[in-house]
């Protein structure tokens, strides 16, 4: 276990030492993040990296195949584009947690805020508290667990990505609508909230997705968003 | 026979011929007209400006034999690997998708053969223009279709788009007929959904979280790509003081004749300011804030031949870019298909659906059978050849005024043909000293 002094080596020492590993397998603690950007992004093969403390913007952006845990709180932007690997937060996440996201598992113990897995594409994220407003937003593919609270407009615009939420969802938005929760959804629910190590029953949990009505322009559905 | 004199029936200014089948055409369907393309409108260009050649105070530069210099580097300000070209002319951004993986190759064969950069688009990379392409700047859009580490570390420059000049705050569609397996595929999307692309970035807002998103950028490619950020003809002065400080490298400034594969017209023709509009406030901010030629500026939208080129240069761009008539390079709207253009309602010169994928050039479409109309290889030759036409012209133009390189061109060698141009430019109305705006007058 390697421990690097953000602040005393600074942030282009930080990410070009972990870039470099990334594949070895190593581990890394990253000490004195104090709420710095761009942490730990584009790690680019199997490596163990904590972080102790809270970051800024767009900790573990792009990330590929590193497992990184912030023992914190996390920016705006965590896990962004992410394409493989886990990135836990203990703490919660600021807005835009998992945008655009291509892979892995994006979990967090604590809150998320708005947009929460804003045009995800294939990621996985597992949320324990709640999540703010127009979470999954255009979300192409992948899984939204929420073990707590939905803010309003809950997957507006959403195509082929699924949601499970547990409590209450203050309103959907434009073309999401609540699903049947077949068996396979049962069993996919189920090895996420494993791998996420979180507490609850698959059974206590709805599910949303797309109704498909606005996949292709139609003039009549003009005043559904 | 009544012969009394009849008033002759007259069209309406207003309500011409054109207005009224749109009318029409909109009553019939309840939809406004999505087409591609750039502004049709006419609008101050740089048709309007004039160069004023050598004279009596100034000697020009042996046309055939003297040296004029036309490469240019962009990306000089923190990239540690800036890009180089041997012209000042680019191939802006487009996407596959919009257009057809050939159409893409023969870009980054033209390209590589006049020695200039191409650009992907929404929709990710393709091998067909990373391996034609010697250099290959990657679009960083709103969408992030196919956006992925491993291409933005085989890119030799980074561009985040704010916007485009034919729909500055516009998104836009790429309608389900041309959502191929391939092309679904590179967009983690179902085929033959509608794909939308956002208008803004689902990660940032504002120049001061851009400043955090570059510097991540920077981050996972080692500091070694340029970064360029585009924006659309708004509001040039501020967008690009703002671009600077969110720390670009360079500046795309795409006017409003700029194309889109697709959007509304409405939206084309009355969104966005004139590329001649937009030049001048944007070096002007480049200027103010010490960084004119540090942070280097391209200029496209309606770019067409070497006389542009030579004005926007004069005007203080580093380089320009072109889209619209690469396309026609390639063989886009040629008259050979002048039949089947008909058929669909058109004529050669005026076809803009490229949304539907029925072009019959083979260019804007995913149907295999009309792709293959389009030989990658020739269309390349013509697209190296007409950029080296280019490229002859505005050296031509730079010798006749005296020049050993483009960028020596400057306001002070042109003239403006109308006071809007005038205006704009901010040069001197021809055959006097005055523009509108000018301190003293």
């Amino acid at each position: 276990m390697s421990v690097l002094d953000l602040q005393a080596m600074g942030l282009r020492a930080i990410n070009t030492t972990l870039q470099s590993a990334a594949g070895s397998g190593d581990s890394f603690t990253i000490a004195n993040p104090r709420g710095s950007h761009a942490v730990a992004v584009g790690l680019d093969g199997p490596l163990n990296v904590t972080v102790q403390g809270s970051t800024g913007y767009y900790c573990a952006g792009m990330n590929k195949e590193a497992e990184i845990t912030v023992e914190g709180s996390a920016g705006p932007g965590l896990a962004e584009n992410m394409m493989s690997g886990t990135v836990t937060v203990t703490g919660d996440a600021s807005q835009y947690a998992g945008a655009t996201g291509r892979g892995g598992l994006l979990n967090i113990r604590g809150n998320a805020s708005s947009r929460c897995g804003i045009s995800m594409k294939g990621i996985d994220i597992v949320v324990h508290g709640n999540i703010g407003h127009m979470s999954a937003f255009m979300a192409q593919k992948g899984n939204l667990v929420v073990l707590g609270d939905a803010g309003d407009a809950l997957g507006d615009s959403l195509y082929e990505a699924r949601i499970f939420v547990r409590g209450k969802v203050a309103s959907l938005g434009a073309d999401c609508v609540e699903k049947e929760m077949r068996p396979e959804h049962l069993e996919i629910l189920a090895d996420l909230l494993s791998r996420a190590g979180a507490d609850a029953a698959p059974g206590e949990f709805r599910r949303y997705g797309s109704a498909r009505n606005l996949y292709n322009f139609n003039i009549d559905h003009a005043d559904q968003y | 026979m009544d012969k009394t004199p009849k008033t002759e029936p007259r069209q309406s200014w207003t309500f011409s011929r054109e207005v009224n089948a749109e009318i029409r055409r909109a009553a019939a369907t309840g939809i406004y007209d999505i087409r591609g393309g750039g502004a049709k409108r006419r609008v101050p260009h740089f048709d309007d400006l004039l160069f004023l050649g050598a004279s009596m105070s100034r000697y020009p530069l042996e046309g055939y034999r003297e040296k004029c210099d036309t490469s240019v580097t962009l990306g000089t300000r923190f990239a540690t690997k800036p890009i180089e070209l041997k012209i000042p002319v680019t191939i802006a951004g487009m996407s596959f998708g919009a257009l057809s993986g050939a159409a893409k190759e023969a870009l980054g064969r033209g390209a590589t053969l006049a020695g200039t950069s191409t650009t992907t688009g929404d929709g990710g990379m393709t091998e067909e223009e990373r391996g034609h392409s010697e250099k290959l700047v990657y679009q960083y859009l709103p969408s992030r279709y196919g956006m992925n580490p491993d291409d933005l570390r085989r890119a030799d420059a980074i561009e985040i788009v704010v916007g485009q000049g034919a729909k500055p705050g516009g998104g836009g569609m790429l309608l389900g007929q041309k959502i191929t397996e391939r092309v679904a595929g590179m967009r983690d999307l179902p085929q033959g959904v509608d794909q939308r692309s956002a208008c803004r970035h689902p990660d940032w807002t504002g120049p001061d979280d851009l400043e955090i998103k570059i510097l991540e950028l920077r981050e996972i490619t080692n500091w070694e790509k340029p970064i360029y950020i585009k924006i659309g003809g708004a509001r040039p002065y501020y967008d690009t003081a703002l671009a600077v400080k969110a720390g670009a490298d360079v500046v795309v400034l795409d006017g409003m004749q700029g194309g889109t594969a697709a959007t509304q017209d409405v939206f084309i023709e009355n969104v966005g300011q004139p590329t001649l509009a937009c030049i001048r406030p944007a070096v002007q901010a480049l200027q103010d804030l010490g960084m004119h030629r540090e942070v280097q500026l391209v200029v496209s939208g309606g770019v067409r031949t070497g006389a542009d080129m030579a004005k926007a240069l004069a005007l203080g761009a580093d380089a320009v870019a072109i889209g619209t008539a690469a396309l026609v390079a390639l063989g886009d709207n040629d008259p050979k298909w002048e039949a089947e253009y008909q058929a669909m309602g058109t004529t050669a010169g005026a076809y803009d659906d490229w949304h539907e994928g029925r072009d019959p050039a083979g260019i804007t479409t995913q149907d295999p059978a009309l792709a293959a109309r389009l030989d990658p290889v020739a269309a390349g030759r013509r697209l190296r050849n007409y950029l080296n036409v280019m490229t002859l012209e505005c050296q031509t133009i730079a010798r006749a005024c005296g020049k050993s390189h483009v960028h020596n061109l400057e306001p002070e060698d042109l003239c403006a043909l109308t006071m809007e141009a005038a205006a704009m430019a901010r040069v001197p109305l021809a055959g006097t000293e005055w523009w509108p705006g000018k301190a003293g007058f």
